[in-house]
């Protein structure tokens, strides 16, 4: 046991000291940051005033939204089919529609457009709203906190209020309001669709590419040591003191480690870059991200914040919207199944690309059996589009539990909902598939680690199984 | 009792058997040579003792004990084709090896500094091993081997790719290891280095053993009762002044000295062979020709069928 913590610690540092593991580490993030941070901004830039109508059916709003040298904000006072209508002749930019609420306070807004809005429209209207919607609500709490304590008080004015007595931390949690703001495509012939820009299918198709992009790179990596190891002879030195069973399993479990850092340094350096940036250009975020309601001081803890309100978060577009969306999933289910089927596939095929490099001499050779192993993981990305269309049907089922291709397609599906059981079948079949597919490459490792100069065939793999030790 | 003993090993593989019914006994404190043509199972064998496979029948025993996992801590093993990770620094991977063989990292420390110093190589200590020449990755990789001051040493032609100084060098270190109480597994076709080093050897041919013994007792085994002979003073035929049943085996001349080699018939003595040649010659060497081990190699692998050896 004390040997394979050694190997594992040698395969580990080994590969973290590399310069390609520190160029990707660094290189990766800063890619990763981008995607968020150019589209922002991008936006920015573009020049043109658009004009967007607002139908406000609760009447909030009306001129709150300020005309910018990039948005002019028009009020229009019919319903929703002539405000529409009306968009479309006159070629407007967007119409946004907030309906009267059913029960208390308004909670959502539509946007209709031709194009897709831009993020920089969207922040700015869900702010806005946001902001009022605060302001309405913390008005209301303050008197009834103040009726609470003192029910004779008459309200002359805000002047005696000592706002960090009053306000306490019960009342900004009350007052926090998320604006659901779905946007609405409309084509020419005036039909509408959801645009795809949705939190769940751009997170799960995130995970399940990343999940791909680990498992073979690391599960190449895998490979390409036990090559080497066999190329440079080395092997016949290390399994005189180690089993070749630990020793393929140190490097597995070792390269895992690899993976599991690099994934981590990953998002702690694409926050760090994300925030820096936000740091320095605020007033791009604010516009395109959410508007603080409380900036100075009184910002609720994070923790807090992400419990309540991050069930209602819908769209994708704004950045920190993308993170908190993230994070809000990571600490629920979606973290645990990221590392499990992530181990769960990198075992699986870790150990077959274990396998394949001992069973060959280089990394030519490798070809005929990379084939087989290759397909499956490919299948799973080109399927993934199918599940983000329609993530219950069967090909996302069937595809989610089958364990050669779950580790991708369940990523995908997760942010969408899946019933445990099926997450139950799919991590209990992923596990005996990896540990049947750990012993077939230990008994396949150990007898091809020792054996060169011999061109591999299926069969031969076949009976390597059955040798004795 | 033997110090490490092989008992009616057999191995097979799915195309062929590697080693059929191998016995061999290894004395303490000595160099057994394990000898054999390409292919003949050596390797097999040596694998088996370093428990990298199992065999299919028979049983290993080191001293007593019946060869146990926990026993790889005390055999030294230096494969044939070696190597070492090449982007690794020499210290930091001479290091890793030793702890692998279950050493402490303070003991491997004090120990690889030691032999570093030995070996002149302490400069190379924080060098990847793809810079260093291929006699110094020997070196480095005879350090590990020894690192752990193993009880059973295997030797698979250590001296190949070494300079002849270095192959002393080697050859010093052990001879000093099987002083200090060591015992050597020696494999090699370099019969030359047999005769200098080793005290036993089996040799193996087709997967069986078909010799085994002490050297000497087996060199004598093998003499044939030939004797050598340096003269001058006579220019004619040999054959003429040769008893009957003699026969002349070898004869060439140099500078004024004729060289004859001769075969006694059975029964007779070196000294009818005198006794018949010193009226007509004049004498200067008398000696009798013992065979080299690489003859009796040659001739023992010959006799028993030599499928493998152009493997």
């Amino acid at each position: 046991m004390n040997k394979i913590l050694l190997v594992i610690k040698r395969e580990y540092l080994s590969r973290v000291q590399k310069k390609s593991f520190i160029v990707m580490t660094i290189l990766g993030p800063v890619l990763m940051a981008a995607l968020f941070i150019v589209p922002v901004y991008l936006s920015q830039l573009s020049d043109e005033i658009k004009q967007v109508n607002i139908l406000d059916e609760t009447g909030w709003f009306i001129n709150k939204f300020e005309d910018s040298d990039r948005f002019i904000f028009n009020y229009v006072y019919n319903d929703l089919e002539t405000a529409k209508s009306e968009l479309m002749a006159k070629k407007g930019y967007a119409l946004v529609y907030i309906p009267r609420p059913s029960v208390s306070v308004p909670a959502n807004a539509m946007i209709f457009s031709e194009k897709q809005v831009g993020i920089d429209l969207k922040g700015y209207i869900r702010g806005v709203m946001e902001k009022e919607v605060e302001n309405q609500k913390l008005g209301a709490e303050i008197i009834r906190e103040i009726r609470k304590t003192n029910p004779t008080y008459a309200i002359h004015g805000t002047d005696s209020l000592t706002g960090a007595h009053v306000v306490s931390e019960e009342i900004l949690k009350n007052i926090k309001t998320s604006i659901k703001l779905t946007s609405i495509r409309m084509g020419e012939s005036g039909e509408e669709k959801k645009s795809y820009a949705e939190v769940s299918m751009v997170v799960g198709l995130f995970a399940g590419i990343l999940i791909y992009f680990f498992i073979f790179l690391f599960g190449s990596q895998v490979m390409r040591g036990v090559i080497e190891e066999k190329v440079s002879r080395i092997v016949e030195v290390i399994v005189s003191s180690v089993k070749p069973f630990q020793l393929m399993m140190g490097k597995i479990v070792g390269v895992a480690l690899v993976g599991l850092t690099q994934f981590l340094l990953w998002v702690v350096l694409t926050l760090a870059i994300v925030s820096v940036f936000k740091a320095t250009m605020p007033e791009a975020f604010n516009q395109a991200g959410k508007v603080e309601a409380f900036d100075a001081g009184t910002r609720i803890p994070t923790s807090a914040n992400s419990a309540i309100n991050y069930e209602e978060v819908e769209d994708a577009d704004s950045l920190s919207r993308v993170i908190e969306a993230l994070m809000s999933i990571d600490y629920g289910i979606m973290i645990f199944s990221f590392i499990f089927f992530f181990l769960g596939g990198y075992l699986l095929y870790g150990a077959m690309f274990a396998a394949i490099g001992a069973a060959v001499d280089n990394e030519t050779d490798t070809q005929q059996f990379m084939m087989p192993v290759t397909v499956p993981l490919i299948l799973a990305i080109v399927v993934a589009q199918f599940v983000l269309n329609n993530p219950e049907g069967p090909i996302a089922f069937w595809f989610s539990i089958i364990p050669f291709t779950s580790p991708i397609i369940m990523m995908v599906r997760i942010p969408f909902g899946v019933p445990y059981w099926e997450l139950a079948l799919s991590m209990v079949l992923l596990t005996v598939f990896f540990i049947a597919a750990v012993w077939m490459a230990g008994r396949i490792y150990r007898t091809g680690i020792l054996m060169y100069g011999k061109k591999v065939s299926w069969s031969e793999l076949g009976k390597w199984l059955f040798y004795k030790g | 009792m033997n110090f490490f003993s092989v008992k009616n090993i057999t191995k097979r593989y799915a195309a062929h058997t590697a080693l059929s019914n191998v016995s061999i006994e290894v004395p303490p404190q000595s160099i057994f040579g394990l000898l054999g043509p390409n292919g003949a199972g050596k390797t097999s064998l040596i694998r088996i003792i370093n428990q990298i496979t199992a065999p299919d029948e028979g049983e290993v025993f080191f001293g007593s004990e019946k060869l146990a996992p926990y026993h790889v801590e005390k055999i030294g093993y230096l494969p044939e084709e070696r190597g070492l990770y090449k982007k690794m620094k020499v210290g930091e991977q001479a290091l890793y090896l030793a702890r692998l063989k279950g050493v402490s990292k303070a003991d491997a420390m004090k120990r690889l500094k030691y032999w570093f110093e030995k070996f002149e190589i302490q400069a190379w200590w924080n060098k990847k091993v793809e810079e260093l020449s291929k006699g110094m990755q020997q070196k480095v990789q005879f350090i590990v081997t020894i690192i752990h001051e193993p009880s059973l040493l295997i030797f698979d032609e250590p001296f190949s790719g070494f300079d002849p100084i270095n192959v002393n060098l080697l050859k010093d270190e052990i001879l000093n290891l099987r002083k200090n109480g060591a015992t050597i597994i020696f494999s090699t076709h370099n019969m030359a280095s047999v005769e200098e080093l080793c005290d036993d050897i089996a040799l193996i041919n087709n997967s069986q053993k078909i010799l085994d013994g002490r050297v000497k007792e087996i060199k004598k085994r093998y003499k044939t009762n030939t004797w050598s002979i340096d003269f001058d003073g006579y220019s004619g035929m040999v054959s003429e002044i040769l008893p009957p049943g003699f026969s002349l085996v070898n004869e060439h001349t140099e500078d004024e000295l004729r060289q004859i080699v001769v075969t006694l018939p059975g029964g007779a003595s070196q000294n009818d062979l005198l006794w018949a040649l010193m009226p007509r010659i004049n004498i200067h060497t008398f000696k009798e020709v013992i065979p080299t081990m690489n003859e009796i190699f040659i001739k023992t692998v010959n006799a028993s069928g030599r499928n493998n050896i152009n493997q």
